[in-house]
């Protein structure tokens, strides 16, 4: 305490030398005579007057700004005397977090604001921030962060069964990404298409809560398999498999209101996660007929680092809810899904390579029976140098609402980054319809992002 | 008395594994923050980094492997101004680890109290490449921020960890010392070349050349995160010629391809330097990567600037 009040007075002291200080130097910059007589400069002319004026006028606001600094430093410390003073005994009331930086030349400029220690979320931004507009500035700092990734796709080629059209815009998917409290943050994904706006995901994550589980609510896409729980600028093709066409209900896949939550199971050996989810039970092959007709997931996931370059993730999930054949049938959906990595550590820009496969049964009740389908698809790709990348996939699935209908082909893709923030892709797919015709189509693909810097999923 | 003597032993056998159950255990994002908490730490804290020394820093993967990790921490040290933003913050949300979300006491942003360069004024947009709008992140490679990371990380030990308060600020003055007396040495051995300049490949090395007086005019990226372009790689090659520059420095984890091309038709040389610890055999810790990177630096200048 004795050294606050030194500190202070110290500081009291300095702010009093330079206003003397600065009112000397500005004394002394009015005087028209020169000062020093070794100098023979003729007395100044109405020009070097006014820059005289100005120097004085620079360093008026020199001194205001530091006579402002200073006494927002004196207020504080005065605040904290009185704290430390009235307090007593007690120490005082725990610190704000520590996050909070002191004010430091380095992490905030005069004119700069910091982001406050809850809002430096994930990706979100840190340290000094601009000021925009003064008492407005405070709503941009929490704005969440935003991002655009346009989805432009094109289509050459014979196809009978399914033709896409030569251009087209697929999809403009907006971003926006925050913490909420100190309890949760929220990620909202929203896809402009031809079709119209939809909320593709949008949830609110509980990071923080306790026995190593992790909740989310809202709109989801449901953890059966890999490629359903990806959006199409994640997906490593243009297309997506026709598996999850045939049986996870199209184009938009599986995904719906409800809540989901994951658990770490703690061993020595794998990454182990555990995820229930419950959903209202319409999405993609789902359909309820009641409140009740609720549908389920479950999920779990073993991944293994084999070395630092290589790893391993195996997942087995199982959905099941009722279908659109009545309020009695039921769709039980099985899942496997497999997939190695490889990316050298030190050549992580220009090396990788990642093989998929995944399994779909779906065992669709309806007024026929049962129907027992299934499906897959085997892909690689592989980075063979910091800009271009190669893959290839092999399809092969049975409809979900006749098991003797079959679609299979291959396909072959090329892949190029000029940045992080673009990607142009073309494939080669061959399809064998279960209709006895065969498609032959170039796929091409741009995908641009504006905006936030988004982090990855794994 | 031999009693005494068993009875003490086993005290001191149990009080061992209570004493490595106390441990602050710490994750860094790269081995530059680990090793700096281990100064500060000492056997009070279990460190452990996610990046590895010899990895770009902005290209790591987001492994479940290091939710594991993660999910145990009671700190987690970031570099921050956004070099971990691609991989690190969806980690930490997945972690299920309350204690280490940013803004509670178990995170810290070691940026928070160093010398920041390279901070972009003005509008910018990303067609100034994959610029960080926070400041250069590199920002570790100064030794007097190494000091202030030092010192923030002290601060956080003694609050997560009370009681060892004195023994961190006794540790923090340790290396305060070890860490002056290298920095003396240090700059005895580059003194010779102040002022020298040099290209870099990605903007690694600012704190480093303004620590060390040297001078960066050029990178072999045309601008970050972007690929050199053949103009690009021209137009440096001619620059390099006509402002005799000798030495172009590349971190382990870029390709030698171009730079090389770069020095063969500028009559430079290529030295790969390490920005980070563990970037090369002998960077083990903050201290010795620089011994290293200065040693390894005042060599090549040595033979580049004879005639």
């Amino acid at each position: 305490m004795y050294n606050s009040l030194t500190f202070a007075r110290h500081v009291r002291g300095a702010c009093a030398g330079m206003l003397m200080l600065a009112a000397a130097g500005a004394v002394a910059a009015q005087t028209p005579q020169n000062p020093h007589p070794s100098q023979s400069t003729p007395p100044p002319q109405p020009d070097s007057q006014q820059q005289l004026r100005d120097e004085v006028d620079r360093l008026r606001k020199e001194f205001e700004s530091v006579r402002d600094a200073y006494g927002l430093r004196l207020a504080a410390l005065e605040a904290k005397l009185t704290q430390i003073g009235g307090a007593g005994v007690p120490p005082p009331v725990e610190q704000p977090p520590a996050a909070v930086p002191p004010p430091t030349a380095a992490a905030a400029p005069p004119g700069q604001v910091e982001v406050p220690a809850g809002a430096a979320g994930a990706g979100g931004p840190q340290g000094a921030l601009p000021v925009y507009g003064g008492p407005t500035a405070t709503s941009k700092i929490f704005n969440p962060d935003i991002a655009v990734i346009g989805n432009f796709l094109g289509a050459v080629g014979r196809n009978a069964v399914n033709p896409a059209p030569v251009f087209e815009m697929s999809e403009a998917e907006a971003s926006f990404q925050a913490v909420v409290d100190p309890y949760a943050r929220a990620d909202f994904f929203l896809a402009f298409s031809p079709e119209g706006v939809e909320i593709e995901e949008g949830f609110i994550t509980f990071p923080t809560l306790p026995w190593g589980l992790l909740a989310k609510v809202g709109k989801l896409k449901q953890q059966v398999g890999k490629v359903n729980t990806l959006h199409a600028h994640r997906l490593p093709w243009v297309d997506r498999p026709l598996a999850s066409i045939n049986l996870l209900g199209g184009e938009e896949g599986l995904a719906d209101s409800g809540v989901s939550v994951s658990k770490l199971i703690a061993n020595p050996w794998i990454f182990l996660e555990a995820t229930g989810e419950v959903y209202q039970g319409n999405s993609g092959v789902f359909q309820s007929h009641q409140r009740s007709d609720v549908s389920w997931v479950s999920r779990l996931r073993g991944y293994r680092d084999m070395s630092e370059s290589t790893n391993v993730d195996i997942g087995a999930s199982f959905a099941r809810g009722h279908n659109d054949a009545g309020p009695d049938f039921h769709t039980n959906l099985f899942a496997v899904d497999a997939t190695f990595r490889y990316r050298p550590l030190q050549r992580a820009m220009y090396r990788r390579f990642l093989g998929r496969t995944e399994l779909f049964w779906s065992r669709r009740d309806q007024e026929e029976g049962r129907v027992p389908a299934f499906g897959m698809y085997v892909s690689g790709e592989y980075q063979f140098s910091r800009r271009w990348f190669a893959g290839a996939r092999y399809d092969w699935s049975e409809r979900a609402y006749d098991a003797s209908l079959k679609d299979k082909g291959p396909s072959l893709l090329l892949t190029l980054w000029p940045s992080e923030f673009s990607q142009v892709r073309g494939q080669y797919r061959r399809i064998n319809f279960a209709e006895g015709v065969t498609s032959n189509e170039v796929l091409f693909q741009l995908l641009f992002s504006i905006g936030a810097h988004g982090a990855h999923i794994f | 008395m031999k009693k005494l003597t068993i009875v003490a032993a086993l005290a001191a056998a149990l009080a061992v594994p209570a004493q490595a159950r106390a441990a602050v255990k710490v994750i860094t994002s790269t081995q530059d923050l680990a090793s700096l908490v281990t100064e500060i730490g000492g056997d009070k804290v279990a460190v452990e980094a996610l990046a590895r020394g010899y990895q770009d820093p902005h290209q790591v993967e987001a492994k479940p492997s290091f939710v594991i990790k993660l999910h145990g921490a009671d700190l987690l040290v970031v570099v921050g101004r956004e070099l971990e933003s691609a991989w690190l913050p969806a980690l930490v949300t997945q972690s299920r680890n309350a204690k280490i979300q940013p803004g509670n006491p178990g995170y810290l942003d070691a940026s928070r109290t160093v010398r920041i360069l390279d901070v972009p004024t003005g509008q910018i947009t990303r067609a100034m490449g994959d610029v960080h709008p926070q400041g250069n992140p590199h920002y570790w490679l100064d030794p007097a921020n190494g000091r202030r990371i030092a010192k923030a990380v002290q601060g956080k030990l003694s609050e997560l960890s009370p009681g060892d308060a004195a023994y961190f600020a006794q540790r923090y003055a340790d290396f305060d010392g070890r860490l002056t007396a290298a920095e003396s040495r240090w700059k005895g051995i580059l003194a010779p070349y102040k002022g020298t300049k040099v290209v870099t490949y990605h903007r690694s090395w600012s704190n480093f050349a303004e620590a060390f007086a040297l001078d960066v005019v050029g990178y072999v990226e045309p601008k970050p995160g972007i690929p050199p372009s053949p103009a690009h790689q021209l137009a440096l090659t001619e620059e390099m010629k006509r402002q005799g520059i000798r030495i172009i420095l590349v971190e382990p984890y870029f390709d030698l391809k171009t730079p090389n091309a770069i020095a063969r038709n500028s009559g430079a040389r290529v030295l790969v330097l390490p920005p980070s610890v563990g970037g090369v055999k002998g960077t083990e810790d903050y201290i010795r990567l620089f011994d290293y990177s200065v040693n390894l630096l005042a060599a090549a200048l040595k033979t580049a600037t004879v005639p």
